[in-house]
């Protein structure tokens, strides 16, 4: 039975990026990263993507892939297309940066049922700025779906999901009935480089493009929870010895005895 | 009425209360004698046995207890109606967490059927004023967030170790409140088909004391060996950077950050790797830092505490002798 997947993502700071590039920005309460370092779609959301393309292989049906934000940079968020999805939506609008969970799983939602009538939603189990592992469990609340979390393997069978999990200390498999909603885990595999093909069907699509008011969200319903008082650096309070030597092997030899000295090993 | 007690919900395994409940009772203990109100617990299991009794020698006044059978499968649909009820009958000012892996999906869940604030992994909370304020380390641990819940209640995950354990004293006393008749329907829409438990060998790596690990510039593999002779040496375990694991050198289960694991090691070796805010954010609760780096540059040395630059194979291989002969 084909089944129609929709894949929530987010376009985050490159965590790869040396934590000591980033910068505060005291009036958006976020940090930024230099001008030479691009955006990149959150991992964990590309790996949801490879997910919902496994199983549209296996199944057949469509994956669409939504995201909110702002300061799209139109060739990171083009490569879910490339990959082989078939609709990239994205809700763009400068309010919604500022968004708290909350209102960010409220704007989804609306955008989901905006979008037409879905039998599973793919989302990355957390986003690597925030951290929170928040929005994907508000979408199943506010739309009512049964949430499964850290899939490292989901199939569908007719109407029945079936997703392994990763728990902290070994792995279980529970089933639950469409329509659902699974957040996807790092331990589902690599998500697909885009082959030329994709890139050259992808260039061809253009992503639909919402704002907030196309949702008909009032301002009661997108009325934050949680206040962002401040963003800050912590200071260090460590400063770092550097060990010295003639050479490389007596480095080694003077960290030993360094170690040793200050009970460390 | 204003509402000043602070409820947590504690989480258990196996009939043994888990690390965080002590912890979070201490911070909650901390709020109540600001707020003037009490600490309330929420116990939901198959079977209390002495649990109840434990948490009251922690330091809670009322423990509210709900008691059925889909509690053994612990799963967030049964425990979210379980812990709204609790809720709606005590209408506490805050609800603390302890961060396990259930609380990771039904704090949330929580906090959304509820329509309340929410804050994740939180390392601090404090009441400043009427408010609660609360910070979080964000972006990887490159920056802390502080934030505070707007409205009446707000539920908080607080992350493991981010308090001391409240010490047992059984001369203390409290209330013991059965609220199983109350939850009415508590079934879950998924169902569990297989369970396993995965037994890791040797030390597991959060817990180990010393985490000797290695990243991209290893090169390749087989450096892991000599890492791994090290670990052994020092009693410790072996960890890898995100990079190490995706050029596929090592298996994910030794990965150490952000998308691997959080190691609380009073030592950290980290050898040839960089420290991209993917890595620290796994290893921002360790004690001493020690890093092993070609690049003076590495952002690894501005969160190291000792640092050798140079050859790390050169450098590794001295060192593991030299601490052999000083064994």
């Amino acid at each position: 039975m084909p089944i129609n997947i929709l894949v929530t993502v987010k376009q985050v700071l490159d965590p790869e990026a040396p934590s000591g590039a980033l910068k505060v920005n005291n009036d958006t309460k976020r940090m930024e990263a230099p001008s030479n370092v691009p955006p990149v779609i959150n991992g964990y959301d590309e790996n949801a993507v490879e997910a919902a393309l496994k199983i549209k292989e296996a199944v057949g049906g469509t994956v669409t892939v939504l995201s909110a934000g702002n300061g799209f940079v139109m060739d990171v968020m083009k490569k879910t297309l490339s990959m082989g999805s078939d609709e990239l939506i994205l809700v763009d609008d400068p309010s919604v940066s500022t968004l708290d969970a909350f209102v960010t799983a409220q704007v989804l939602s609306a955008a989901i049922k905006k979008a037409g009538n879905f039998d599973l939603i793919l989302c990355g189990r957390q986003a690597s700025d925030y951290d929170q592992a928040t929005v994907p469990l508000g979408i199943a609340e506010i739309l009512d779906l049964p949430p499964v979390t850290m899939a490292m393997r989901v199939t569908v069978n007719e109407s029945i999901v079936s997703v392994s999990r990763v728990l902290g200390d070994g792995n279980e498999t529970v089933e639950v009935s469409l329509p659902a909603l699974v957040t996807v885990s790092n331990e589902i595999g690599q998500p697909r480089y885009p082959n030329l093909r994709g890139i050259m069907a992808a260039s061809k699509k253009q992503p639909t493009v919402w704002n907030l008011s196309d949702l008909g969200l009032d301002d009661s319903a997108i009325s934050a929870k949680v206040e962002i008082k401040e963003i800050f650096v912590p200071v260090t309070e460590t400063e770092c010895e550097y060990i010295d030597g003639d050479d490389d092997e007596e480095k080694g030899r003077n960290l030993a005895l360094k170690l040793r000295e200050a009970k460390i090993i | 009425m204003a509402n000043n007690d602070i409820l947590v919900i504690i989480d258990h395994s196996d009939g043994v209360l888990d690390s965080t409940a002590a912890e979070i009772i201490t911070a909650a203990i901390g709020l109540a004698k600001q707020t003037g109100g009490e600490v309330l617990a929420a116990l939901c299991s198959s079977d209390a046995g002495s649990l109840p009794q434990t948490i009251v020698s922690l330091g809670v006044s009322k423990v509210y207890t709900i008691t059925s059978p889909v509690f053994i499968d612990a799963n967030s649909d049964s425990l979210v109606k379980a812990y709204k009820v609790v809720i709606e009958k005590t209408s506490p000012k805050l609800v603390l967490f302890g961060r396990t892996f259930i609380a990771r999906d039904t704090a949330p869940r929580l906090a959304f059927r509820l329509q309340v604030g929410f804050a994740q992994d939180c390392t601090s909370v404090a009441i400043d004023g009427n408010s609660v304020v609360l910070e979080r380390p964000v972006y990887g641990g490159a920056s802390i967030a502080r934030v505070s819940f707007i409205g009446d209640l707000g539920i908080a995950v607080i992350k493991a170790k981010s308090y001391d354990a409240a010490p047992e004293d059984n001369s203390r006393s409290g209330e013991i409140i059965d609220l199983t008749d109350s939850v009415g329907d508590i079934s879950s829409r998924t169902k569990l088909v297989d369970r396993k438990k995965v037994e890791s060998e040797g030390i597991r790596l959060e817990d180990a004391a010393i985490v000797v690990s290695g990243g991209r510039g290893l090169g390749g593999p087989e450096p892991f060996e000599k890492l791994q002779e090290l670990a052994n040496l020092l009693g410790g375990a072996l960890g890898a950077s995100r990079a190490a694991c995706d050029a596929g050198w090592i298996p994910y289960a030794h990965q150490v950050g952000l998308t691997g694991k959080t190691v609380s090691a009073d030592t950290y070796f980290a050898i040839a790797i960089s420290g991209a805010s993917q890595h620290l954010a796994g290893m921002t609760a360790v004690k001493n830092v020690i890093a092993i780096n070609r690049d003076k540059e590495a952002n690894i040395f501005k969160n190291a505490n000792y640092g050798v630059v140079g050859d790390w194979e050169k450098i590794t291989t001295a060192f593991l002798n030299m601490v052999k002969e000083l064994s």
